[in-house]
């Protein structure tokens, strides 16, 4: 007993020591680390006790598992599950073919060119969800806007571009694909770049046409990047909210709910918060193992 | 003659002149279709909601007009939000770049124990949805009274593990010999920091402070939830909030639109470096 008691003693004292030696760098990361526990570790961890409690503006009490059985009995956190993988599969695909096939354009042009592109696809980037919502919202209006407009003067009818069920996640994802991924083309681009001349050349030499050279050379040497860029975006995707808080609500008939809006509603509108940290756990679930992934993934590295 | 401006001259893959005009139509048309948006939203703006609906857009520069521009600033508390988006995102950037350049300097060039737990915490951190933070955040800042105030609009935009990333990676490359000696002139660590640390990651900070800027003045989510009053609310929540009052005068919402986008399109064009570049830095790597 003494002697545990001896050892635990000196085990603190050394480790006051190591930290009173080390105070330097500790006191330097303090600040930062002060504001990260207080506002994201804290609360995130809180989250998981905060789901196990009916917690409403007016009670708090304990109760097991009660919120993941509403979570998982919920009709429209199924569709919201559904909803949250085709518009992320839908977006992070036509962003990555988009970027893909910029880049390929821009890849042999002369450095002016490919800022003045790389800015003219990137500038949307700098502007808000809310306000792209707002500016597509106004083009999708099935009355006066630009789309139906376009459909008439063709002679097409008009769609209801955001009231008919089987359109109106589609829509958000043409608005989110016509309006970001200008990273991935920044990326994607200066991984081009990096690639030698040298390789190029011999596979001239070697008369391998265009399209081979890419398919052969350029994809696999730019596949981590690629990868990274899947990860990341699924990841940054998956937090959709924005855009469906704006434009539809989450309708028309939950066709459009996401997860983080079904949280948000949950939370703030019918303020059963104890149930929407249940339902922020199932998104940290999912992100989580894709957060994994993503580091085995990325351990693997190219070599020219 | 041409065509030598506009292509790289050693790159092997360079297109002939045929390649080239393939390659920039379909730039310049896809650049078209990225950008038609934006300019939909200046055009609408400044044009009679009657005018604006035509197809293709009625585009008359006499018949341009600043009502709805007018209109929207008009508003009771345009001003307002307007000046509390300045102080969430002006105040939420300079405590980043403070507080994340102190740990970024410890992560890159001080040893300590348990750093590299510290470090991947972070990282773990920043993979994760904010999200799931946020319920827990929203009701301490209740119990603590903190809702419909600035520093509870603010505090949690600060210690976002994405700027400790980035502040470690650009710092990492300063030479370590560097510091010796200035460590061995008798400077002591603030020194070093503010001294070599500081200046010579100047390029790093710049972007930082830029994206952080960029991304709270956009920022939605959080700044919905926490501020109540109408007062209170950033611009935009307020854009949202004149949709809800004026659901139909579409002019109006674009002349907001275009009122909130244009100091970040200036940002952008006036920092356009610092972004492209900035992009490639805060891309993680293995």
């Amino acid at each position: 007993m003494q002697k545990i008691n001896n050892s635990s003693k000196s085990y603190w004292a050394r480790l006051g020591r190591d930290i009173w030696k080390h105070r330097r760098g500790y006191l330097f990361v303090l600040p930062s680390f002060i504001f990260f526990s207080l506002f994201y570790l804290i609360p995130m961890v809180s989250a998981l006790v905060v789901s196990f409690f009916n917690y409403t503006p007016l009670s708090v009490s304990y109760e097991g598992l009660a919120n993941y059985r509403r979570v998982f009995n919920d009709p429209i956190m199924f569709s919201a599950l559904r909803n949250n993988a085709i518009y992320t599969a839908g977006v992070v695909t036509f962003w990555l073919g988009k970027a893909l096939l910029i880049a390929f354009l821009i890849d042999p042009l002369s450095k002016t060119l490919k800022v003045f592109f790389k800015s003219a696809f990137y500038l949307p980037g700098v502007t808000s969800g809310v306000i792209i919502s707002l500016i597509w919202l106004w083009m999708y209006n099935p009355s006066f806007g630009l789309f139906n407009n376009i459909l008439n003067a063709v002679g097409l009818p008009a769609l209801h571009w955001l009231g008919n069920t089987s359109l109106a996640l589609p829509a958000l994802i043409l608005m989110q694909v016509v309006m970001g991924g200008g990273s991935s083309i920044i990326l994607i681009a200066a991984a081009m770049g990096r690639i030698p001349n040298s390789i190029y050349e011999s596979a001239i030499l070697d008369g391998a046409s265009r399209l081979k050279i890419f398919y052969k050379i350029t994809m696999p040497l730019i596949k981590p990047v690629l990868l990274y860029l899947i990860v990341m975006g699924t990841i940054n995707t998956f937090k959709v909210f924005d855009a469906i808080y704006v434009m539809t609500g989450g309708g028309p008939q939950f066709s459009t709910t996401t997860i983080v809006f079904r949280i948000y509603e949950t939370a703030f509108t019918n303020f059963r918060m104890g149930e929407a940290a249940a339902q922020s756990m199932i998104l940290f679930s999912i992100v989580f193992v894709i957060a994994i992934v993503q580091f085995r993934w990325l351990s693997t590295e190219v070599e020219y | 003659m041409i065509r030598e401006a506009l292509v790289e001259k050693d790159n092997p893959l360079r297109p002939g002149k045929a390649g080239l005009v393939i390659r920039l139509t379909f730039l310049v048309v896809l650049g078209a279709i990225t950008l038609m948006p934006m300019i939909w939203m200046i055009l609408s703006s400044l044009q009679p909601q009657a005018l604006s609906v035509s197809f293709p857009p009625n585009i008359n520069p006499l018949g341009f007009d600043l009502r709805y521009y007018q209109q929207f600033l008009g508003r009771t508390h345009v001003l307002r939000w307007t000046l509390n988006s300045l102080i969430f995102a002006g105040s939420s950037t300079l405590l980043t770049l403070v507080v994340a350049s102190l740990a970024g300097y410890a992560f890159a060039k001080i040893k300590f124990p348990g750093s590299k737990y510290l470090f991947w915490l972070y990282i773990i951190t920043l993979m994760l949805p904010f999200q799931v933070a946020m319920i827990p955040l929203y009701i301490i800042m209740t119990r603590i009274g903190l809702t419909d105030t600035y520093l509870g609009l603010i505090l949690p935009a600060i210690a976002s593990p994405l700027s400790i990333f980035l502040m470690k990676q650009v710092m990492q490359t300063i030479p370590t010999p560097l510091l010796e000696s200035a460590r061995l002139d008798g400077c002591n660590e603030l020194q070093v920091w503010k001294h070599i640390i500081i200046p010579l990651s100047k390029p790093g900070i710049a972007f930082l402070g830029i994206i952080t800027f960029v991304q709270q003045w956009n920022n939605f989510l959080w700044p919905l939830v926490i501020t109540e009053s109408t007062a209170m609310r950033p611009l935009q929540v307020g854009l949202t909030l004149i949709r809800e009052e004026v659901p139909l005068s579409y002019s109006l919402h674009m002349a907001g639109a275009t009122y909130a986008a244009i100091p970040m399109i200036i940002v952008f064009f006036v920092f356009q470096k610092h972004f492209l570049r900035g992009v490639t830095v805060g891309a993680m790597k293995g």
